[in-house]
This record gives C-alpha cells, structure tokens and sequence, in this order.
C-alpha cells in the first residue's frame, strides 16, 4: 500500500543555488510500504527576522527520501508548537501522525547556531527522545543532517547517513567538435550545495573517498592519458599518484587509510596492485591475461573484491590478503561487476547483467541470494551508504546520465537529476563524524 | 566500404577540410560523389595533412608521389577501426583500413596514437580495460607487420568520449572503435 502524501509528493526540490551548473534536484518515485506518519514542525527561530536555513524542511526531506517516513503537509498542521506545552496531541491523532518532531534554532555567539529538538509519540502522548546539534551558522544544513540522523536512528534502530556527503562526476557536451566539461562536484547526501573540486576537459572518473573523508582519490586524463590523483579535501592540494604506460584506474582506499588498491596495465593488461601510501611500494595481487578491474575493499580490510573477466564473462572474486587465495564469488548470469562492500561486510552492491540490460543488484555473502534492485537499463556505479541503507547509482533518464538511488531493500526509489548535462559515478562517503 | 556509413557527426565536421585536401592534392578521385565516401576522407584528413606537410621538405619527388598515393590510399580508409560489442578482434574492414594505415606509414618517421573507445554499456572501469584492449589489439596488428612498437602508444579512454551520445545500436556502433592519430 503506498502512502497517498508519498504519492503526492511528486517533486521536492532541494537545491541551494551555489552555482547552478552541477546542481541534482530530487525525485522521490517510489516510498517504502507502510511508511511512518512524522509531522515535522517548523523550527521557531529565536532572534529576529528570517531565519537563515528552514532546517526543518530539510530534516524533514532526509526522511522522506529514506522511504521509511511519510510527513504531513505543512498546510495541514493544526499548530505549529516549539515547546512542548504547546504540543496538542488530540491535533496530530486526527492527522494520523504516529510522531511528533518540533524544534528551535538559535543564533550562538560567532556566528554559530543551535538546533533544539524533541521528538513525540502521539499515539503514547509522550516525548520519546529530545536533543540538540550546534555548529557554525553557515553549515545550517549539516546541523539539520544530523537531527535527522538522531531520529532516523531513534526511530530505526540504524545510524542515519544524512549528514554525509557524496562525490560525483558531471559532464557538459562541448558541442560540435568541442571537447566536453568534466567537474568533479562534491554536495551534501541531498544533493544540495555542490562545490566543484575539478574542472578539465579531458575526462574525470572514479572518485574514491579516503576512510576519513579527509582527502579523496580520482582519476583524470589531464595529462592525455589516465592517472591516479589524490586531492585534499580541505586544502585542495592535488598530487599524482600514478603515471604508468596503459590504465591507471580504479583507486580505492584501504579501510586503514594506508593503502590504495589500484589498476595498472603497466605489464601488460589490467592488473589489481596494491600501493603503499607511505613508500609508494607497489604489490601485484593478480597476475594473468585477463581483465582484472574495480577492487572493493572489505570493511574488515583483510580481502578485496575485484571484476576478473578470467572466465570469459566479467564475475566477480575475492583475493584474501593473507592466504593469497582468490574464490569466485558470482554464478548468477553472464555479466557481474563493480562491486561494493557495506560496512556490515555481509550486503555487496554490484551492477548485474540480464537480459541485456545492466542493473543494481544486491548480494547476500552469507546466503549466496542475488536480489535486483533497479529496473532501468543502464544502471552502473552503485555506491553504497555508510549506514548501509541506501545504494546511489548512475542510470540514463532520456539521454541524459543522472543519479538515482534505491534503498537496499528494494522498496523506496528516488532520482537526482541534474539540471544540466550528464551526471555519473556516485561516491557516497563515509560517516564524516566518529560515534 | 560499408564500415564508412556509421562515421559519425564528429567525421562530418571535417568534410570541408577533406575536400580542400582532395582538391590541391590529387586529380585522380572521382568518386566524391557519395557523400559517406567523402566522410571517411574526411577523417583521415589529419593524418594526410600532416603527412602531406612531413613530405614537403623530402628530396625525392618520385618518392614524394609514391608517399602520397600512399596516404591518400589510407586517408580514404578513414582513422577509424570498429568492432563488434564487447570484443576486440579486428573486423576484416578494420584489417584492410590498417594494411593501407601501415603502408602509409611504414616509409615515415610518424609517431602515432591509437585511442580505444567503448559503446556505454557495462561498467566504465570495465570498458576502460576494454577500450586498451581494442588499442592494444590495432597495436599488435601494426607491430606485427613493420611498424615499430615504440612509434605507437596505444591507449583506452573506455566509454568516456563518445561520438554518438543516444543509445541504441546506431550510436553503440560508432563508439565502439580505435582512432589512429598522428602525433607526429
């Protein structure tokens, strides 16, 4: 049964416009069953005038888009309380709502602000969790990402992955016989305020983040072939990592942070190798003629998944550092590749051929059961959320590449696509603060 | 030369500069007539400009035509070898485009690029591996037959630079391809 105010919800945009070019809107196409009903209540401001970020609208769009969360409408709201005395619970039984979330933002001497919240269980009229978040006022939105983190887990029992951030690629055609853009934007999980981090005309892929978030990894064909880059994230100092004869490609972060996994064809055809960050040491872990490609990391750091096409058709296999053994690990279909690990080092994310179209599967490692997830045709680059919930990819809408999302279950779907030209290879980032 | 009716938009562009080269260059062709014919000079055009610029301080002018003939012989080929979805082997076109290629360039000097390309479909890391081999496939075939390895840098940008932007086969078959480029 779908939720009637999921339906309705059609088209919420998010975007703060800081700088048009990269920025993804939001398309819910497809909520969960049997939704939670959550009002969230605009947040009082306590000081005078406007406030500067309606942080409830963007808590409340968080748990929207996790598809487990139905809202009621704003114009429906019989009140609008900030303390709980004003809270009426007789008003939000009638709106079947099932909890109840209020809150005040405050300015903080230097420029900060501070969120205030607590939540309700109507139907048990009683506060069931309270809290607050403070931060620099300018990062509003970050401070809105982590209350709907806090009662995204309340409620769930999973840590919220909304106070996060994603990597992507864009791409604006050159036009005739003109080179295309490539930007590597980074944005807040909503897709709101993109910052471009690189812009070339020769092509940009596979963003990788570091565990830490701290800096990330790319590749770009800047110098006229591909090359492995690692950039920081606060500084934006950029150094190449790479610059062999063939591929450099595919750069992934070990969970320690010291080592990068790594395709290079120097020798021949596309290898997976290890480097050492610190002495620049180069291990080979695969060695024979056919295509080795897209390692993934397990969160546990002691094997890697990797795409071999060895048996003809790209599979996917596990190379075990300390035993050196390397197993099949897909049987189903003829086209399994570019794998991603969950942190719970059980669900991998991996794009699956069938019936000619490429799609978003889902791996169990403990039972062997392969779920497909999307139904679009050229599904690729799942990228998974570090809470393990939600799965970002890159599909075709029309001509145009654009992100999509679909929650690990199946159930809720939503589309980010961008205003303008072609969006591709998510790379959702770690949790950005520790626990 | 059916090979020639999928050139693409991006071959189009360089129709005018074919022509020029045709006209000040040779009084043997005939056949421009058809325009896809046209097309495919069009894309070697490049190559024979450059070719045509490298010669001009030669000393030989038997072996100035002779170099020529040659050229043009390739420029009417195209610079672009197709290939079937998810396979790197070379299509009969494709080897005859390239035994003329290595005419060409078997009495130059030339230092040369051959860039892999992929149709989108599979992943992009895949089609990188994919686009190097498609190269390093034309590459082989060069080496094989005289042209010497380190005149070749063969190299993928997997489905990254397409010609044909759409999906469906009509654009998946114009991407699929190497382009051989004249460095220098």
């Amino acid at each position: 049964m779908k939720n009637p105010a999921i339906a309705l919800l059609g088209m919420v945009l998010l975007c703060a416009a800081i700088g048009a070019r990269a920025d993804l809107t939001i398309e819910i196409t497809q909520g969960s069953d049997n939704p939670t009903a959550i009002a969230v209540v605009p947040f009082a401001w306590q000081a005078a005038g406007a406030a500067p970020e309606d942080v409830a609208q963007v808590i409340e769009s968080d748990l929207t888009r996790s598809g487990q969360f139905a809202p009621v409408a704003r114009t429906d709201m019989l009140g609008l309380p900030s303390t709980e005395e004003e809270v009426f619970y007789r008003d939000w039984r009638a709106l079947e709502t099932e909890y109840l979330l209020i809150g005040k933002a405050s300015p903080t001497p230097n420029n900060g602000m501070r969120l205030d919240y607590e939540l309700f269980d109507v139907l048990r009229q009683t506060r069931v969790f309270s809290g607050y978040e403070s931060g620099p006022a300018s990062d509003g939105r970050m401070l809105a990402h982590r209350v709907a983190d806090k009662i995204y887990e309340h409620l769930t029992g999973v840590r919220g992955a909304f106070a996060t951030r994603l990597l992507y690629v864009s791409v604006t055609r050159g036009g005739a016989g003109n080179k295309d853009y490539y930007r590597l934007t980074m944005s807040d999980s909503d897709g709101a305020r993109p910052i471009v981090l690189l812009e070339s005309r020769e092509p940009l892929l596979a963003p990788a983040w570091a565990p830490d978030a701290v800096q990330i990894a790319y590749v770009s064909f800047e110098t006229g072939r591909p090359a492995i880059f690692r950039q920081d994230l606060a500084t934006g100092k950029r150094e190449q990592l790479t610059n062999f004869k063939g591929l450099n490609s595919a750069p992934a972060w070990s969970p320690d942070g010291k080592t990068m996994a790594m395709v290079l064809s120097k020798d021949g055809n596309p290898d997976i190798y290890l480097m050492d960050l610190a002495t620049r040491q180069l291990t080979n872990i695969t060695n024979n003629y056919a295509i080795e490609t897209e390692p993934a990391w397990m969160p546990d750091g002691k094997s890697l998944l990797f795409t071999s096409d060895r048996g003809g058709k790209p599979q996917i296999y596990r190379y075990d550092l300390a035993s050196k053994a390397t197993t099949r690990i897909t049987f189903e279909g003829n086209y399994n590749a570019r794998a991603r690990v969950a942190q719970d080092g059980r669900n991998v994310v991996l794009v699956h051929q069938q019936d000619g179209d490429f799609h978003i599967a889902v791996l169990d490692l403990v039972t062997n059961r392969m779920v497909t997830l999307t139904s679009t045709a050229l599904d690729e680059s799942p990228s998974i959320a570090p809470n393990g919930s939600m799965v970002l990819y890159a599909t075709k809408f029309g001509d145009r590449g654009i992100l999509a999302a679909v929650s690990v279950d199946g159930g809720a779907k939503f589309r980010l696509p961008s205003r303008e030209g072609d969006v591709r290879e998510p790379a959702w980032s770690p949790f950005l603060t520790a626990k | 030369m059916k090979h020639v009716s999928v050139a693409g938009k991006f071959v189009t562009l360089l129709l005018s500069a074919a022509f020029l080269v045709a006209c000040s260059s040779s009084s043997t062709k005939e056949d421009e007539e058809a325009a896809a014919a046209a097309a495919a000079a069009a894309a070697a055009a490049r190559a024979a400009q450059e070719a045509a610029a490298a010669s001009a301080s030669s000393s030989s002018s038997a072996a100035d035509a002779e170099r020529m003939r040659l050229m043009e012989a390739a420029a009417a080929y195209g610079n672009v070898f197709y290939f079937a979805y998810d396979s790197s082997l070379l299509t009969p076109e494709a080897i005859a485009s390239l035994d003329a290629h290595i005419a060409a360039l078997a009495g130059t000097n030339s230092t040369i690029r051959l860039e892999g390309h992929t149709d989108e479909r599979g992943t992009r890391e895949y089609n990188l591996a994919l686009g190097e081999r498609r190269a390093n496939s034309v590459r082989d075939y060069m080496v094989l037959n005289g042209i010497a390895n380190y005149r070749i840098e063969a190299i993928s940008y997997g489905e990254e630079r397409p010609i044909g932007y759409g999906s469906g086969e009509s654009n998946w078959a114009q991407n699929r391809r190497v382009e051989l480029v004249v460095v220098n």
